[in-house]
């Protein structure tokens, strides 16, 4: 397939982006590129210094709400691409009402009770959508243990599954740029298959 | 019982287990995790009255922090 058709292909599409940190810019970003028609995104949280190790915003844009400055940041690179921001805390009661109408939800959160809390959401009340999950991929190197999972077919998991984040065990850009980039490619995939 | 569990065949002499059973026998002792039988999701307040049979596709996924 050429890369025109490509794109002709994925711009039908809508993908729905919970978070929007290390996972979910970089992942957004990727998806963009990529030519995705329409994405949403959801996060209540302002940039901050300390997410420019690995988050895929500018120094300038500290303060600022990370959905207003991932859009802005997308809108540089693809202007044409429709792009939907959610600055909410994302719930069960909100979760199917902000993703309504995606094609794939990716699962782009920090804490793993915000990830148990989206995947039981989205699989019981939505349990159509594909959902594709980050989980481990704090540190550094061990390329080795990252990898893919597809649970079934609505669920899929991208990471080593195994590295919990924490003081001595840090996210830092390489690695999450991976899983959030393999994130992307799993999405991309599911709307290929796609009529 | 023949189960398969994260992708792996697994056997054990009960002809049932229960979730926490299983996660007991297995070891699987780390909290932050979804459980899926056969596609469905457990929830975990069920993991005592869940009963997993022979032929049983369990998928057990950890979910670290970080993102």
């Amino acid at each position: 397939m050429r890369l025109a058709d490509i794109e002709k292909h994925l711009k039908k599409f809508r993908v729905g982006i919970a978070g929007a940190g290390g996972l979910g810019s970089n992942c957004a970003i990727a998806l963009a590129r990529a030519g995705v028609g329409t994405l949403v995104i959801s996060d209540f949280d302002a940039v901050e210094k300390s997410n420019l190790n690995r988050q895929y915003y500018f120094s300038d844009q500290v303060g600022m709400k990370k959905t207003i400055a991932l859009k802005e940041n997308i809108i540089r690179i693809r202007p044409d691409i429709s792009i939907i921001i959610h600055t909410i805390r994302l719930d069960p009661s909100n979760i199917c009402e902000v993703f309504k109408g995606c094609n794939v939800i990716v699962e782009a959160f920090d804490s793993s009770e915000m990830k148990s809390m989206i995947i039981e959401t989205v699989q019981s009340e939505m349990p159509s959508i594909p959902l594709v999950v980050g989980s481990g991929m704090a540190g550094w190197g061990n390329n080795e243990l990252i990898r893919f999972r597809k649970i079934d077919d609505t669920l899929f998991v991208c990471g080593d599954e195994t590295s919990d984040a924490s003081d001595d065990l840090p996210l830092l850009a390489p690695r999450v740029g991976v899983v959030a980039n393999m994130q992307a490619n799993v999405a991309m995939e599911i709307l290929m298959k796609l009529k | 019982m023949k189960i398969l569990l994260n992708n792996r065949n697994e056997e054990f002499d009960n002809k049932s287990l229960s979730i926490s059973e299983l996660l007991q026998i297995k070891k699987l002792s780390f909290r932050m995790r979804i459980i899926k039988i056969n596609g469905t999701l457990i929830s975990k307040d069920k993991y005592d009255s869940t009963f997993i049979h022979d032929k049983d596709n369990v998928q057990v996924l950890y979910l670290m922090s970080g993102g």
